[in-house]
């Protein structure tokens, strides 16, 4: 990018024009009145001029509006800031490959809810084939074993699920924050585990819910903690990057 | 049958014959088990509602204390009945408390004792068929009086999670042109082995399907037909383990459509196999007593495995879901078997394969009225492109003669439509069909050409696929990963724990009443 392109703005037909469209749903009547309050909102938007290019009833208690004129805000490039995430974000596809050419064998996920929490929204989100946010949960990836034991597990039966399934790693989902019921359970989870597999054969221990502070993994001695909005993809492509020994991804 | 395809009527009827030797044995399993929700259904047809403080429902209480006492293998109603009348008690619900309280245990009837106990449950649960019968009655009465609308039927879906919040939403949706309102239900009902009780206000991206949340609705929607000329149709979902539960408060709340799949529990949810098929066949009759209209889930085949590839695989779930259907007493008419327009826009010809596919499903199924589901997979969030794909979509309905058409939202997959996308979703259908509505009457596909041949294509590969079924049954296909590439085996699962096998002398005046007298 050249030096003369750090300040930008959106660009309809001719540099610099700053034109954009915007489209948005007013609790009016269609009146004239309706049509000057949109260009009022698309102004305080920084569009100016606006043009009311679309207004149309819907039912009779709002309007539909479609909106087109320069924005007069800039955009500076340097001071753009991005959270890069410490692993790649991976398809479905690539996970797969991923696993096959680097442990040659199904990856395998042991997943639960433990203690008295019912909540299976979490976990199914991320294992069930049907997914969540229109991506497909780990059961849909051909190269992943995954055991779903359900709701309210002791954490003994999930050590001994995930000694027999020999378990890559296990997947906590806490909903209920009752009394902090979710950080008693996972610190009931990790000794256990610490108990049961030396360090070398220890699954990794990822656990998920939307109450969780991302950055407590050292404090409640897991791996990685997910939190609200995580994607199947998010999860898989975290697992595979512990997991999976590195092979060059470059390789065709 | 229109015969735009020229299907061979042996091949067809081959196919047919196919489908009802792999689906045999599964009603044969189906008629020697019964499951804790089909136990349940019995008592809330007697009329037992509400639950503990909990909010655990008295059906549960009851059934759980009959396992535990004398076992389900006779089912509940010969120990629930006997018990009541030993005890001098004349409430179910007083008995569940007194049961959970343990002043009550239950014993099997014996000698005379057995029909006695016998003929009161079937007077029982013959009050509550009554009402699935006067419900049916009343809609016919609906329908003569506010005509059902031109098909396609407009489908469209409310999900707020708060069933007052619904209500005003449905009624918007039904005044915008819908003919169906759909309640989804709330993320993971379907793994509850109980349906909550009550008007609920706190669902997970949709709202649970409770006997009352039904009432609600229902009562909304007539209001609103009456208002608006037309009957508006109600669905939900009788799906997950409580499946034959929720069939019976649809009948017994009057909705009139269900989505009802015999596969989809076990595929897209786990559930155990013989659990899903007990329970479908259960259902399904509840559905055929109550002139239910089911809908199949064979698009969501599609949302897994390539709508290419796996065309053949909705296929032969449309002749299996056709022929348990049948099997249970549905007609016809109640059939909205399920396809989907979900092929790759990337792919060459991608529009002539989904008028292929879909002509073949009308023309295996003359008579029933198909739910066309619009596009998901391809639905990437860029909104212009997602419009003109449901303008395609709209236009397969319209040239294939669809029934029951589910709306599709160019916001697919980023965020719960806005009462905006709604209605360009709707100006989109009513352009379509205004435009092109009668384009079925001009359209020939060429004899030779890729949608007649595609069509065959399919077929071929669907009666391959069904004569492996027939060889290997359908439970190990299943199992396989047949459908969807999921691998189901029939010993896992969730839910088996609440199947038990029939006993000599099992009784279920429900089931009497659903094959003494086939609707």
């Amino acid at each position: 990018m050249s030096e003369s392109k750090r300040i930008v703005r959106p660009y309809g037909d001719a540099t610099g024009d700053g034109m954009v469209q915007v489209s948005f749903t007013l609790p009016l009547p269609h009146d004239k009145r309706a049509e000057g309050a949109a260009l009022q909102l698309a102004r305080k938007m920084g569009i100016d001029p606006a043009l009311v290019v679309h207004a149309k009833p819907m039912g009779p208690n709002f309007t539909f509006f479609i909106v087109y004129g320069s924005v007069n805000h800039l955009v500076e490039v340097d001071k753009v800031q991005v959270v890069e995430r410490d692993y790649p974000l991976l398809t479905p596809k690539e996970v797969d490959a991923l696993i096959k050419v680097s442990l040659r064998r199904p990856l395998v996920v042991v997943g639960a809810c433990i203690g008295t929490d019912a909540h299976t929204v979490g976990i199914d989100a991320i294992l069930n084939i049907k997914g969540f946010a229109g991506e497909k949960g780990l059961e849909y990836y051909s190269q992943m074993q995954v055991v779903n034991l359900g709701a309210q597990v002791s954490v003994p039966h999930l050590v001994e699920a995930a000694l027999e399934a020999k378990a890559d790693a296990v997947l906590v989902s806490q909903v209920v924050t009752q009394r902090d019921s979710h950080l008693h359970n996972v610190r009931e989870m990790t000794a256990a585990f610490r108990e049961a597999f030396p360090a070398n054969t220890r699954p990794l221990q990822v656990i998920g819910g939307p109450r969780f502070d991302e950055a407590m993994t050292d404090e409640l001695g897991v791996d990685r903690i997910f939190g609200r909005g995580t994607t199947p993809a998010d999860v898989a492509s975290y697992l595979v990057s512990r997991l999976c020994p590195q092979v060059d991804t470059d390789e065709k | 049958m229109s015969g735009l395809l020229n299907l061979d009527r042996r091949t067809v009827a081959r196919a047919r014959s196919l489908a009802k030797k792999a689906g045999a044995p599964v009603v044969k399993l189906a008629k020697a088990h019964s499951t804790v929700s089909v136990e349940r259904s019995v008592l809330r047809l007697a009329g037992l509602t509400g639950a503990d403080i909990e909010g655990t429902p008295w059906v549960n209480h009851l059934v759980d204390q009959v396992r535990a006492d004398v076992g389900l293998e006779l089912g509940v109603a010969l120990p629930v009945w006997h018990t009541m009348r030993r005890e001098g008690i004349t409430d179910l619900q007083l008995l569940a408390q007194k049961a959970v309280a343990g002043s009550v245990s239950f014993a099997l009837p014996e000698g005379k004792d057995v029909d006695r106990a016998a003929n009161a449950a079937r007077k029982a649960v013959g009050r509550g068929m009554a009402r699935i019968d006067r419900n049916r009655i009343q809609r016919d009465k609906l329908i003569t009086k506010y005509p059902n609308p031109s098909t396609p039927w407009i489908y469209l879906i409310v999900a707020t999670g708060d069933i007052d919040e619904d209500v005003p939403q449905a009624i918007a949706a039904a005044r915008e042109g819908a003919d169906v309102i759909a309640v989804i239900r709330s993320t993971g009902q379907s793994l509850l082995d109980f349906v909550p009780e009550g008007a609920t206000h706190e669902g997970f991206a949709g709202t649970y399907a409770t006997q009352e949340n039904f009432r609600i609705m229902r009562a909304a929607l007539d209001e609103v037909s009456i208002e608006l000329g037309r009957y508006v149709r109600l669905t939900n979902y009788a799906s997950g383990l409580c499946m034959p539960e929720i069939a019976t408060l649809a009948g017994l709340e009057r909705l009139d459509m269900m989505l009802n799949d015999s596969m989809y529990g076990i595929l897209f949810r786990d559930i155990n196999p013989i659990r899903t098929f007990v329970d479908q066949r259960f259902s399904r009759q509840i559905h055929a007593r109550a002139g239910i209209i089911i809908n199949t889930g064979e698009d969501n085949y599609l949302t897994t495995a390539d709508a290419v590839e796996a065309a053949h695989t909705v296929t032969v779930s449309q002749l299996l879901n056709e022929y348990f259907a049948k099997e249970a007493g549905l007609e016809n008419w109640q059939l909205g078997l399920g396809h989907a327009f979900e092929i790759t826009p990337e792919l060459p010809d991608s529009f002539r394969l989904e008028l292929a596919h879909a002509l073949l499903a009308r023309e295996l199924f003359p008579d029933a009225p198909l739910k066309w589901m619009p596009p998901t997979k391809h639905m990437t969030g860029d909104i212009f492109r997602g419009y003109l794909l449901d303008g395609f979509f709209n236009l397969v309905g319209a040239m294939t003669g669809q029934g029951i058409l589910l709306v599709g939202m160019m916001t697919e997959a980023v965020v719960t439509p806005w009462i905006s996308d709604r209605d360009l979703a709707l100006q989109n259908v009513r352009y379509v069909m205004n435009a092109a509505g009668g384009l079925r009457e001009d359209f020939r596909p060429a004899p030779d050409g890729l949608i007649v041949t595609r069509a065959h294509t399919v077929l071929d590969e669907a009666i391959d696929l069904l004569e492996r079924i027939v060889d290997d049954t359908l439970l190990d296909a299943i199992g396989d990963g047949t459908f969807g590439l999921m691998k189901r085996p029939a010993d896992k699962g969730r839910g088996l724990d609440g199947v038990v096998v029939k006993a000599d002398g099992y009784v279920n005046p429900a089931s009497e009443l659903l094959e003494g007298q086939p609707a």
